[in-house]
């Protein structure tokens, strides 16, 4: 299996653990992955309030390369706004006529061109539907052991586009979870907005979102992600009391398997996380919620101790 | 065009030009309500979604730039997921903040700011440098007090090796993208 690598910028500054840990997850996998040369930002959600036409032209100009430097290969973007945009590109722009013509007239003018032939998939597509679960629980050398892990999809990797999964209940990220031998825990904050880059431009709204899903998240021994502002938003703000108060490590879902796969620093990059400190990175290290007391948790898990 | 007399200025053609897109796209809104109810961010708006999506229809130009309520929009698509109409609503509060913008006011620069500061990252370096994009906020925001806010925040970041220089890997990559596009959306 081989994909185009679609990195995203966020990948290479504050969120290199997910694409340190994306890339060695893979690997282990037996995924190649190839970065799309030249790549540049998509635009995340800053371009659509500026300018209509940069929206969709500089997502396009990264299917363009990826079409014409690595033909016949699906784009994989592990970020949610990359995954959205890049994926927006193919549902809006190729199939309608004039706006694809316009694109195309921008990319033009560096020597560019999008034919509308590259697949856009996201990481978790990839996991369950291309990989599948039996290989990863096959990959498995030190299971999660029962970690409360609540799953946090957010927001746009499931809307507006309907593709892998359902929106109103998503179940793929649960599932990988599963498979890791942790125990995803129910609730109904999955799909719910941390506030993306409201956080930025009008903190004190999206504080509320980031206080409710944490409140939420009381119990779990960590929240998994697959978004970089997603998991920026959930950990940055856990010491301000605005945010309710409630700490809970905030680690993408590649990090949590490449510590079931055995792989150790620097593949996982726990070091990276805020919402990490060090009797947190112990009790991950050593599975402490293995050795809980009986009558704490879950019944089946104090047996297993 | 005096902007100190709001009830002298009259809408550009690029303003007229997104006002009309707008309610093309607008037009089917049966005023249901759906996308206030599944708003995260509505008890944070002045007008709710569905009062906008009505002044959108009724072209109520004025009432509309006077709003926040575009400027609370998180792009979280659960209004465009759940509406009745299939409406992309979504996207028109991206047309929305595009319109304010054309406006062009004190209050709406500071409200665009941060995507104008991000895009001119973009355009700057080729990908998103988050070290240089925070000062480039702080600098359109002119708010003095705004880098403290983030300093706490800051020196966390860079504890957890979370900081990186700005990379010039990709510098000037987009100039001419950016360049044809600028062209591209004076000449429409």
């Amino acid at each position: 299996m081989k994909y185009a690598y679609y990195p995203g910028c966020s990948l290479q500054e504050s969120a290199r653990e997910f694409d340190v840990s994306v890339r060695a997850v893979m690997a282990a996998l037996g995924v190649e992955l190839v970065d799309i040369p030249d790549w540049t930002c998509c635009g995340a959600s800053a371009a659509e309030p500026v300018s209509a036409l940069m929206n969709y032209a500089l997502p396009a100009r990264n299917l363009a390369l990826a079409e014409q430097e690595l033909p016949g290969l699906d784009v994989l973007a592990p970020c949610s706004a990359c995954y959205l945009n890049l994926l927006k590109v193919n549902r809006e722009v190729v199939g309608n006529k004039d706006l694809h013509a316009r694109v195309n007239e921008a990319l033009g003018a560096s020597g560019l061109n999008y034919r509308g032939t590259v697949g856009v998939r996201h990481i978790l597509d990839v996991l369950v539907n291309d990989i599948g679960l039996d290989p990863i629980k096959e990959r498995i050398v030190n299971d999660l052991g029962g970690m409360r892990v609540s799953a946090y999809y957010g927001c746009q990797i499931l809307r507006p586009y309907e593709v892998f999964d359902d929106p109103r209940h998503p179940v793929s990220m649960d599932n990988v979870l599963s498979a890791l031998g942790a125990k995803p825990l129910p609730w109904d904050m999955g799909n719910k907005c941390c506030g993306a880059s409201l956080m930025v431009t009008h903190p004190e709204v999206a504080m509320h979102s980031v206080a409710a899903i944490l409140g939420a998240a009381d119990g779990s021994d960590a929240v998994a992600t697959v978004c970089p502002l997603c998991q920026m938003n959930l950990e940055a703000y856990q010491h301000d009391s605005a945010a309710g108060g409630h700490h809970v490590p905030i680690l993408y879902l590649t990090q949590l398997m490449g510590l079931a796969f055995g792989l150790e620093e620097p593949s996982v990059l726990l070091d990276k996380n805020m919402s990490m400190d060090g009797s947190m990175r112990a009790g991950i290290r050593s599975r402490a919620w293995r050795h809980e007391a009986p009558g704490e948790g879950d019944e089946t898990l104090a047996r297993e101790t | 065009m005096n902007q100190t007399q709001a009830h002298a200025w009259s809408p550009d053609a690029v303003t007229r030009e997104i006002l009309e897109e707008l309610r093309g796209e607008i037009g089917a809104c049966m005023q249901c309500g759906t996308c206030t109810a599944s708003c995260p961010n509505g008890f944070a708006m002045d007008i709710t979604p569905r009062q906008m999506w009505r002044m959108v229809q009724f072209g109520m130009l004025d009432r509309i730039l006077e709003s926040k309520t575009f400027w609370m929009c998180s792009s979280c698509y659960m209004c465009t997921l759940r509406c009745p109409r299939g409406l992309k609503l979504t996207r028109a509060m991206g047309a929305l903040k595009r319109l304010a913008r054309q406006r062009g006011t004190w209050k709406i620069r500071k409200n665009s700011a941060f995507y104008d500061a991000f895009m001119e990252n973009v355009e700057k370096y080729g990908r998103v440098q988050e070290t240089s994009l925070m000062p480039g906020y702080f600098l359109k925001s002119r708010d003095p007090l705004l880098p403290l806010h983030y300093l706490p925040l800051g020196v966390r970041m860079m504890r957890a090796g979370k900081l990186h220089p700005p990379s010039s890997a990709q510098k000037g990559r987009l100039k001419e993208l950016f360049a044809k596009v600028r062209e591209m959306e004076e000449e429409s």
